[in-house]
């Protein structure tokens, strides 16, 4: 009887510790695939040849697979969304952490949720409507569908994580740090900007990691309003994102050209991975300098 | 205090403000305008017919019918795998090391961008047994596990240690306890969990198109998990893009914007009762 009980907790433990590592198979399984269906195509075309080569012209009689112009335009794209996103996102969250009263907070923060689920498609398509005619009308350019109507999509895109990331990582400041400023004379405002923004800047740069992560991972909003021909990057061009480079060519490609299509995923893959790592590194300091 | 400190205090707040001015208003100008262009074409034939090439009409019933199952399908999978992974963490593991690695593969799932999960899925399900809801499905309980993951996990730590040994005192084993103590006490995680989840596979198009397909047609449950079907981020897509019917995408978009307000308001409702209750 005691054995048979032993023996069925045994069980239980086991089916549970499975359960818990089914996500570390994911990720195995999803490196795995990705490096598998990845490699082929970079081993043939040449690793040099494929990352740097800047024609892209899969369905050309003689086919060149040169990524160089998907690499440059997903990194300006994510660039571009950062530098539009972040100082409007970091000073709304300075705002609604620190001086917003408490209506305005959950005000505004109800309108930051529902920001971050419209889905992306819903932005691809208010995007080719509205934004794409008006840049085409305000820089008189034959169509606007272009890398800055992506940038802009892209800004509005991450606003969201990157206003509630900052939100948490400020209201986790210790208020002894802006009591003591506070007595020593200085405004709030300077507090905070002086303050409780240095002390929270691990969490803030985690933020913009997040970010970045976001941008360079978005594809249906970027596929609706980046115009989606292979040029190497130009502001008001028409170009191609590492994800839309995938999305575009994988419903009708074969052989070469959609093992080729598997490696620009491996790519943006090592890019995320990259991001992650950074991602991690500036939450744990977070963790360790709250403490 | 000087000028150039008033200065500045006036700048900052000046910014601040304009700042939050400007997400207010792109939030309340995206969901006004899918209102404004949208609603007007959510006619009742919409809603409840199939798209026809033969009498020339467009009804996104289909792709609603397969929404629903694509959500009910990823929540039967991921609900069981989330909160078994959950109950290991706070439960069962003792060795620091396995919970870190665990916790690090949560975070690398969470963010794996949805057309690599799309691209992977297409692979590993829908090149083995075709375009369909299941490939779909499976792809989405991946990308969505570690949401219900996290959620469990944060519920379950709030479940008093006192119960647990109160539980162990009069004689339980392991097991019972997790049965009768702990899965009682995570309900709240797995509801939000399950809100969460739900409002990103509303939202998720990348990772469908190449593994549940873009067909407009309605089954039963059975027959539709095995058949292509697209959602209706997915419809409204090819909607836009690939057939132009910008009145049909707006439309799908006004009521992707009403379920997005349904959810978010389902979400602050839950967290609030649950709150209550735990206070009471």
């Amino acid at each position: 009887m005691k054995n048979r009980k032993a023996a069925f907790e045994r069980l239980v433990y086991g089916i549970f510790l499975l359960l818990g590592l089914v996500t570390v198979g994911c990720v195995l399984f999803i490196t795995v695939y990705l490096v598998i269906a990845g490699l082929p195509a970079i081993r043939e075309i040449g690793l040099w040849q494929f990352l740097f080569g800047k024609v892209w012209a899969s369905t050309a009689a003689e086919p060149s697979y040169g990524i160089l112009p998907f690499i440059l335009t997903s990194v300006y794209g994510t660039a571009g969304a950062i530098v539009l996103g972040v100082p409007v996102g970091f000073l709304a969250a300075v705002y609604l952490a620190k001086l917003a009263p408490k209506r305005v907070k959950s005000a505004v923060g109800t309108a930051v949720s529902l920001l971050a689920g419209i889905p992306s498609v819903v932005y691809g398509l208010v995007g080719m409507i509205v934004l794409v005619p008006a840049v085409r009308e305000l820089f008189r350019l034959p169509d606007g569908a272009s890398l800055f109507a992506a940038i802009i999509v892209l800004a509005v895109m991450i606003l969201p994580s990157i206003v509630k990331v900052s939100v948490t990582a400020l209201e986790a400041v210790p208020k002894e740090y802006e009591d003591a400023s506070l007595a020593l004379g200085a405004t709030p405002v300077e507090t905070y900007f002086r303050v409780s923004v240095p002390a929270a800047k691990s969490g803030i740069a985690a933020a913009v990691v997040l970010g970045v992560g976001r941008a360079i991972g978005e594809a249906m909003a970027v596929m609706m309003v980046c115009g989606n021909v292979a040029n190497m990057p130009s502001l008001f061009g028409s170009v191609r994102f590492l994800t839309t480079a995938v999305a575009t060519e994988m419903s009708y490609s074969s052989g070469l050209q959609r093992q080729a299509l598997f490696s620009i995923a491996l790519v943006l893959f090592l890019f995320i991975m990259l991001i992650n790592a950074c991602l991690n590194f500036f939450l744990k300091r977070d963790k360790e300098g709250a403490k | 205090m000087s000028g150039r400190r008033k200065a500045y205090v006036f700048t900052m707040k000046l910014l601040m403000w304009l700042s939050v001015g400007l997400t207010v208003a792109l939030t309340l100008f995206l969901i006004g305008f899918i209102f404004a262009k949208g609603l007007p074409n959510v006619t009742w034939e919409l809603l409840t017919e199939s798209p026809s090439y033969l009498q020339d009409k467009i009804g996104i019933l289909p792709d609603i019918v397969n929404t629903i199952y694509l959500v009910l399908a990823t929540l039967v999978i991921v609900l069981p795998l989330g909160v078994g992974a959950a109950v290991y963490l706070t439960e069962y593991a003792r060795n620091r090391r396995v919970v870190g690695i665990i916790e690090y593969a949560a975070e690398t799932l969470s963010g794996i961008p949805s057309i690599i999960y799309g691209l992977v899925g297409m692979l590993a399900f829908a090149n083995n047994f075709g375009k369909c809801l299941l490939a779909g499905a499976l792809t989405l309980v991946i990308m969505n596990l570690p949401t219900v993951m996290r959620t469990t996990q944060e519920s379950l730590k709030t479940v008093p240690e006192s119960y647990r040994e109160g539980a162990f005192g009069l004689g339980a084993g392991k097991w019972r306890v997790i049965r009768t103590v702990v899965l009682p006490g995570c309900v709240d995680g797995v509801v939000t969990g399950c809100i969460l989840t739900v409002g990103r596979i509303l939202g998720e198009s990348a990772a469908l198109l190449f593994t549940a397909g873009f067909a407009h047609t309605i089954g039963g449950v059975i027959s539709a998990l095995f058949s292509s079907g697209s959602s209706l981020t997915v419809a409204l897509y090819v909607y836009a893009k690939e057939q132009g019917e910008f009145e049909v995408a707006f439309a799908i978009a006004a009521v992707l914007m009403v379920l997005t307000l349904l959810i978010n308001l389902a979400a602050s409702l839950v967290s609030r009762y649950f709150q209550r209750r735990r206070a009471a």
